[in-house]
């Protein structure tokens, strides 16, 4: 696709094309239920290159989907509210922009890729209509030239047919090509970042690996940042170039994917790595960590982790909690005895 | 689409049939168990059996199966024999009256022989207007307030719309009919009339306790509103229910994803979604309010078709009782086939199924 | 009738869900579990004050209908045009009607009618219209194709028009054939509720294990699917109560009820309306005690049905 789409978009005022299209620093979020405050992020940083893929890699509540809502501003509030840090655009913070402007940044500069395409898209409209929608309300276009326009992105995204299939409802789609509707629909305004939280979830093995195919091609083609939200190891170690292991609200070991594979630095992560089955080790029993994570309504003092670890000391059992240590230049652990985690293999 | 249509169609033959049996047994079966309903215009006076006779036959009781109790008046013996396929029976009384329902147009005679069609002609523009501002009424502002109580789950105007819906639900029609006409009507009208400066239009045609020719619009504006005050509660508290499930709905958050302005992302959105159970809902409901009718057009003397069915009931002209209801009962169903292909039009998972 | 439309969308009418237990105990299990909800949901409405103010505002009134002697020690009929539409006062509580007859009594007596005919009704629906759902839901097939087809062709009949053609035709307007009329129209709204959770409480599992070790039809559908079809009945049945005295009232009003010098509700306000100018208190007090009672009806089924379901915990 021709990049002439950016054209009428009006530069964000204040925003340095130098600066990095994303980084998050000290993110904190809870939820204010009934039955007391959730704290869902608490702490959360990363940094995203241009082209570069950025996992996020955690068990479901540990709050990276929570994360890439508040990066898009799309939290549920009440009772979600983003209680500190900064999420940084090409060094604007969003949080401070007032909801006109980063309104604006939403679709164009950062876009989402939902989990199951089936509900996240409007059961009542075509595909078109939804795809079309983009381009006349954020470039003003006719209907015309807009459905012109998304019969151009479903080819993108591969859809065969895609001057008829424009005209049909999402429930008329397979799981797959559902899928690559809402590729086509967070790449159409060519955005500089793409979250993509569980793209491949809901979707057949088979599928899973076209799709992740996809993204990984359209992604190189426009040089964009790719923030992964995943559970899924296999996934990670395919497409990602750096890994943020997330639990109970926390990062708590972030490393280029070769580092992490090779050497964990923190139990959490080395249990995730030892729970995937493997051909060589075939025969030998698996090993699961053992609990579960905590409620994030009652996360334990000092470590999250400590009640599952089989390195826990009394040191993880009092606040404040491990602060993030640096391992290497390249990488860092939330684990005070990552020397013992990293070496003892 | 058109498969979807096509189903419909055909299920509503049977249904169609089907209620006016039971219309036409329950009928029956009263008949036979209460003696001829013909009696009844008579009061205490024993009329002569040649008038009663040809009253009776005039009005169509005369059919013997009216006798048996418990007959469902589905076939007669043929005279002479024969009858239909050698049976030895041929179509009775219930035939009849679908026959002359649905191929003369034939809802019964009154009294005086003039034709239930025509009287219903009279009446039907009354009821007309009383239905449209009932039905415009409870959809404007039962959506509006379901809207607002529904965006606020939790909020003060979220109660305030929970509790005063439970209410008027518990406020039988004819006490909220009869209130608001003493109250409003009488009451407030009487001190707005004692005011020069308002218009007549306003304090004798507006704030009645009854309809009058005079003004026959303007005087039905309140009847019509307490017509549709019942469902106006039902109508908001399904959209708010509608509008809380959606507006968590994941299609919504990808709407929000997408940049749209939160005027967008509500009113086409959430809106487009939330609204297709209420629109059935109003749908249906026109068969209600037609029911509801009978109340309100008895209550402010509005001479339409419910005023019409309650007249006769009180003055025992059952035969016009029975052929208005079967009118009415048909367009009912009439209305409930046309809410189900609305229901397709408007929700394409239905549609493509 | 709106009001009966009204309570039918205002119930929820899923089945009571839950975990089963484990399937080597399968015959007390069903028990067991229905048992502590039960013991919860009586606790929950005890702390609920909508509910006890309402039960007991039912309580007095139902105590007006059984035993209206408590109450009030004046006939009704006894009457006396030289004191007509006399104002309340100590003497007569409500005053005295346009005949002259003590209004208190009249109110007091009026409440009989009411719930004797809402009562007699609602127990022939839970009785039939359950029966004929259980069957449905249960055998499925033909069974269930003709008694759904029956209850379709009923809900087409909106049902105040078919009270006024029967009640016109068959002319003697009493608490049985007013009962009756009622009962014939609504029946399959209850039926529909207990064939739906019915055939969602079918497939359970304990419904299996119970029949995988050899219990019979009969004991599988009254010791296993009966009792969770239960709530959402139990639900209906109390807001339909509100909805039968709501209707009792509505169709003796239009003159296809109960008559005159019949005692009840909806013949104290529809005699007396037009006096409301001079007398409003012939109007409001008739009024107070239907909408009350409708009105406590509706709000006791929806506590129940909140204390019923394990959702709204």
């Amino acid at each position: 696709m021709s990049s002439d789409v950016n054209v009428k978009l009006d530069a964000l005022p204040g925003a340095d094309p130098n600066a990095l299209p994303l980084q998050v620093k000290d993110l904190h979020v809870e939820f204010r239920t009934r039955n007391g405050i959730a704290h869902a992020v608490n702490g959360v940083s990363f940094d995203l290159r241009a082209g570069e893929t950025r996992a996020i890699l955690g068990e479901s509540g540990c709050g990276k989907s929570v994360t890439a809502q508040a990066i898009m501003g799309i939290l549920d509030s009440p009772p979600g509210f983003v209680t500190g840090g900064e999420i940084l655009y090409r060094g604007v913070d969003l949080l401070k922009l007032p909801e006109s402007e980063r309104r604006k940044v939403r679709a164009n500069r950062i876009a989402m890729i939902f989990q199951d395409a089936l509900s996240a898209l409007n059961p009542v409209f075509t595909v078109g209509f939804q795809l079309a929608e983009l381009f006349r309300k954020h470039r003003g276009m006719s209907r015309q030239d807009a459905k012109a326009r998304a019969v151009e992105l479903l080819d993108l995204v591969k859809i065969p047919a895609a001057k008829q299939r424009v005209n049909d409802y999402p429930h008329q789609f397979s799981g797959g090509m559902r899928q690559r509707v809402m590729i086509a629909m967070a790449l159409a305004l060519d955005p500089e970042v793409l979250i993509a939280d569980e793209p491949t979830t809901a979707l057949d093995v088979t599928v899973q690996a076209q799709i992740m195919a996809l993204l990984a091609e359209l992604q190189r083609e426009r040089n964009m940042g790719l923030v992964l939200i995943t559970h899924d190891m296999g996934v990670v170690a395919d497409v990602a170039d750096r890994i943020s292991v997330m639990y109970a609200g926390r990062v708590i070991e972030e490393a280029g994917v070769n580092d992490i594979y090779a050497s964990p630095a923190h139990p959490y992560t080395k249990g995730l790595l030892e729970s995937i089955p493997r051909l060589d080790l075939k025969g030998q029993e698996l090993s699961a960590i053992k609990g579960l994570p905590p409620a994030l309504t009652n996360i334990p003092p000092g470590c999250a982790f400590n009640p599952r670890c089989r390195y826990a000391q009394e040191v993880c059992r009092k606040d404040p909690a491990p602060p993030l240590y640096q391992v290497s230049p390249s990488r860092t652990a939330a684990c005070h005895f990552w020397k013992e985690v990293k070496g003892d293999e | 689409m058109g498969r979807y249509v096509i189903r419909r169609l055909l299920q509503f033959i049977p249904t169609v049939l089907g209620t006016m049996f039971l219309l036409h047994y329950i009928t029956s079966l009263a008949i036979q168990f209460s003696g001829n309903p013909v009696r009844a215009l008579f009061g205490d006076r024993t009329p002569p059996p040649a008038l009663l006779q040809a009253i009776t036959e005039r009005l169509g009781y005369g059919d013997p199966c009216l006798d048996r109790r418990g007959d469902p008046c589905l076939w007669r013996a043929a005279e002479g024999g024969g009858g239909w396929l050698g049976t030895g029976y041929e179509p009775g009384l219930f035939f009849d009256r679908l026959s002359g329902v649905f191929f003369h147009f034939d809802f019964g005679v009154n009294l005086r022989e003039r034709a239930v069609t025509d009287l219903v002609a009279d009446a039907i523009p009354f009821t007309f207007k009383l239905l449209l501002i009932a039905i415009v009424f409870e959809a404007v502002v039962g959506i509006a307030a379901g809207v607002w109580a529904g965006l606020r789950g939790g909020s003060f105007a979220d109660n305030l719309v929970k509790i005063s819906t439970v209410f008027i639900i518990s406020v039988p029609i004819f006490v909220l009919g009869v209130v608001v006409r003493e109250f409003v009507g009488v009451k407030f009208g009487n001190v707005l009339r004692g005011q020069d400066w308002i218009p007549d239009l306003i304090s004798v045609g507006v704030f009645t306790p009854g309809f009058k020719p005079d003004y026959p619009f303007a005087s039905l504006i309140i009847p019509g509103m307490v017509l549709g005050a019942v469902s106006l509660a039902t109508t908001a508290r399904l959209t708010r229910t509608s509008i809380m499930e959606n507006i968590r709905a994941d299609y919504v958050r990808t709407a929000k994803a997408k940049g749209l302005t939160n005027k967008r992302v509500i009113g086409v959105h959430t809106l487009r979604n939330s609204l297709i159970p209420v629109i059935t809902f109003l749908g249906v409901d026109i068969g209600a309010a037609m029911a509801g009718a009978v109340v309100t057009e008895t209550i402010f003397n509005v001479p339409g078709i419910g005023r019409l069915v309650t007249m006769s009931a009180r003055t025992g002209e059952s035969s016009v009782v029975i052929g208005v209801v079967t009118m009415l009962v048909l367009v009912v169903l009439l209305a409930n086939l046309l809410v189900d292909l609305l229901y397709a039009v408007l929700d394409p998972r239905i549609r493509y199924e | 009738m709106s009001d009966l439309t009204s309570a039918g969308t205002a119930v929820g009418g899923g089945p009571v869900g839950g975990d089963g237990p484990v399937p080597n105990q399968p015959a007390t299990g069903g028990k067991e579990r229905s048992a502590s909800l039960w013991a919860d949901a009586r606790r929950q409405l005890m702390r609920d004050p909508v509910f006890v103010i309402a039960f007991l505002y039912i309580l007095v009134v139902g105590s007006m209908a059984a035993f209206p002697w408590l109450w009030t020690s004046q006939d009704p009929r006894d009457c006396n045009t030289n004191r007509s539409r006399l104002s309340p006062s100590a003497e007569h509580l409500f005053g005295t009607d346009i005949l002259g007859c003590d209004y208190y009594a009249h109110a007091i007596y009026g409440a009989r009618p009411s719930m004797v005919i809402a009562l007699m009704a609602t127990v022939a629906i839970v009785v039939v219209g359950g029966l004929l759902g259980l069957l449905a839901g249960y055998h499925g097939g033909w069974v269930d194709t003709i008694i759904s087809r029956v209850m379709d062709i009923f809900f087409s009949l909106p049902f105040l028009l078919g009270a006024i053609v029967f009640l016109t035709v068959i002319k003697r307007q009493n608490i049985w054939t007013i009962s009756l009329v009622l009962f014939l129209l609504a029946w399959p709204t209850i039926a529909r509720i207990i064939r739906g959770s019915v055939i969602s409480s079918k497939d359970l599992d304990y419904v299996h294990a119970a029949k995988a070790v050899g219990a019979r039809n009969s004991r599988v559908m009254f010791r296993h699917i009966l009792p969770n079809a239960i709530a959402p009945m139990l639900v209906y049945a109390t807001i339909v109560l509100g909805s039968f005295v709501a209707a009792e009232a509505t169709l003796t009003f239009l003159g296809v009820g109960l008559q005159p010098p019949a005692q009840s509700w909806g013949i104290m306000i529809s005699a007396h309306q037009v006096y409301f100018l001079e007398d409003p208190w012939l109007l409001l007090f008739p009024c107070g005690l239907l909408v009350g009672t409708v009105l406590s009806f509706i709000l006791m089924g929806d506590a129940l049905r909140d204390a019923l379901d394990p959702k709204f915990r």
